[in-house]
């Protein structure tokens, strides 16, 4: 706090103003999260009250209880939807990052007969947007019989072109006579690979692990789409059935809202704990 | 010539084999649909009976007879594209230029702050924003307008087809400071900071022309790597009008994108050839707009 304070006192008028500018227009900007925080915790005649209010008067968790605890109009627990979407969420971030760990490792620092086509289709790839190809990805689950299954969720995320190319990036500032030392002192490839790429890249692993929990802990289309049994769905998907739809949208509101608190939580936790190596990825994050 | 292939890939096995999990998946559900979504284009497929070939006709159908595309999914998917694009994108680079003037002790504060919507992501957000836009005297907007005197009567401003693409626009950029501001923002640690005392000396008057020639150009790769996010998210956020409004097609089209229209002629219709054609402009499109960000940031010869 101490050198905050200084910082503050040190600075031009124009950054003062600047700061003051910035700071209004964040605290503008994190309106929105404000809100779900509060939201979740109205009782239910706030959450219609007129004039709007923005803050809980009286927070209560009655919002969680009725999320947790009454079915609602589903057959399907609350908490099988949580489990689904928990499980899910971390079996794509073990295999983003292992498959992307390795395929970077290989396209910064191994010879390999079609690297330079394979990373041209990854370059390519970055741009890639799954939305635009639904209708293929969804012919596909189905003859790999991936329907209602957590492959049908997870492997379509595995190949992440963003995160391999981070990756690489990252380690292509790992010095190669730090591997050669290792290999004539008779490391095993594996062994580099684990015992010196992996510590070395766990800023990027950090980065990547965040931007594939997000998309992944987010992401209706995998339910909406590959899953037509209920009880395999995740919980952003139980959210839009109580958000869309007009019989919902009175009864579901508390719910949505308290639904809303739980998706965005442990985004910011996660980010909270790895802000620093992100920005340490980010310096490496060119596209060469 | 073909045993030494083989003898080479034989002394690579281990490369292969690291590369194998990526691969596989990459080959399987990124380059096999881009392929079927171009070979489907040329075809008339309904889901129920084999696809059969009509050449080009998906391809002119959408030039000659596709009213709704070419009054209203184009339209809107460019106008949209505009603002989230390369409007956004200058936003983005002006206010991560702008925290970055911060204090280092300030900025990781603000930082968090424009980046929390990104992170919260649209389906958290819904929320929030079907109460901010609600069309009854409730939704706070409306109610804030209404307490300043500004207007009269509540707006209908997600059923009115005046305001929703406006507003569908407002949101996905407030959304849009992600991966791609981040990366701006570290992008400015990496620039030298000889280079502004050498400017300096070179002539270099004020902080725009600094920003212009020097932080520019030295921050290049992380220029790129936003704008190819910033493309990216711009498609993905098709879906935005659907979750605003809870409805597969907006009222008169108004906020009808690209994205709706593929998914209105794959999953309503059923006219799946009709909507890979579809999906494959969209993929030219959005290939055109990364040749252009390679020929803005990317690499020059002998760079």
């Amino acid at each position: 706090m101490g050198t905050i304070a200084k910082q503050l006192r040190k600075m031009t008028p124009f950054e003062t103003l600047l700061l003051m500018g910035l700071l209004l227009l964040a605290a503008f900007m994190s309106l929105p999260i404000v809100f779900i925080a509060n939201h979740a915790f109205k009782p239910f005649h706030e959450l219609f009250l007129f004039p709007p209010t923005f803050l809980a008067k009286e927070p209560t968790l009655t919002n969680f209880y009725d999320l947790f605890l009454r079915p609602g109009a589903t057959i399907v627990p609350f908490s099988r939807y949580l489990y689904n979407s928990v499980l899910v969420s971390a079996l794509a971030m073990a295999a983003v990052i292992l498959s992307s760990c390795m395929a970077a490792y290989v396209l910064s620092k191994l010879k390999f007969g079609p690297k330079r086509i394979v990373m041209g289709a990854i370059m390519l790839a970055l741009m890639y947007a799954a939305e635009t190809v639904a209708i293929p990805r969804y012919l596909i689950i189905g003859w790999l019989n991936l329907n209602n299954t957590y492959f049908g969720h997870v492997l379509p995320v595995v190949a992440s072109p963003v995160a391999v190319f981070l990756i690489k990036q990252f380690i292509d500032q790992i010095p190669n006579e730090l591997l050669e030392a290792a290999k004539i002192d008779g490391a095993s490839e594996f062994r580099v690979f684990a015992r010196i790429i992996v510590p070395l890249a766990m800023p990027a692993i950090a980065t990547i692990s965040i931007i594939t929990f997000q998309g992944v802990w987010g992401d209706t289309s995998a339910s909406t789409l590959f899953m037509q049994d209920e009880t395999m769905k995740t919980l952003p998907y139980y959210m839009m059935t109580l958000t869309s739809g007009a019989a919902n949208t009175v009864a579901g509101q508390g719910m949505a809202a308290a639904a809303g608190l739980l998706l965005f939580l442990p985004n910011l936790i996660i980010f909270l704990l790895a802000q620093r190596r992100i920005m340490e990825t980010m310096v490496h994050s060119g596209v060469k | 010539m073909k045993l030494s292939l083989l003898r080479r890939m034989w002394s690579e096995r281990i490369a292969y084999a690291f590369m194998a999990p990526f691969l596989l998946c990459f080959a399987s559900f990124i380059l096999l649909p881009v392929f079927m979504a171009i070979l489907m284009s040329f075809t008339s497929y309904d889901a129920f009976r084999s696809p059969h070939m009509i050449g080009f006709k998906n391809y002119a159908a959408l030039l000659t007879q596709d009213t709704i595309f070419m009054k209203y999914a184009l339209p809107n998917t460019l106008k949209f594209a505009f603002f989230v694009g390369p409007i956004g994108y200058l936003l983005t680079f002006f206010l991560a230029w702008l925290i970055y003037q911060l204090p280092k002790s300030v900025r990781d504060i603000v930082t968090l702050a424009m980046y929390a919507p990104s992170m919260a992501g649209g389906v958290a957000l819904v929320v929030v924003w079907q109460a901010a836009f609600s069309g009854d005297y409730v939704g706070y907007l409306n109610n804030f307008l209404m307490r300043m005197d500004w207007i009269q009567t509540p707006v209908l401003w997600l059923q009115d087809p005046k305001y929703l693409l406006n507003v569908m626009i407002l949101v996905t950029i407030w959304m849009s400071f992600g991966v791609g501001f981040l990366a701006m923002l570290a992008g400015f640690d990496t620039v030298n900071r000889e280079l502004y005392e050498a400017g300096r000396i070179d002539g270099i008057a004020n902080r725009l022309q600094e920003v212009f020639y020097i932080t520019v150009p030295s921050m290049k790769p992380q220029m790129l790597f936003s704008a190819v996010m910033a493309i990216v998210g711009t498609l993905k956020a098709g879906a935005i009008s659907v979750q605003l409004t809870g409805l597969p097609i907006t009222k008169q089209y108004a906020g009808h994108l690209m994205l709706n229209h593929i998914d209105d002629y794959a999953f309503i219709r059923f006219e799946l050839g009709y909507a890979s054609m579809l999906s494959v402009v969209l993929l030219l499109f959005s290939y055109a707009a990364m040749r252009f960000s390679y020929r803005l940031f990317g690499p020059k010869e002998g760079d």
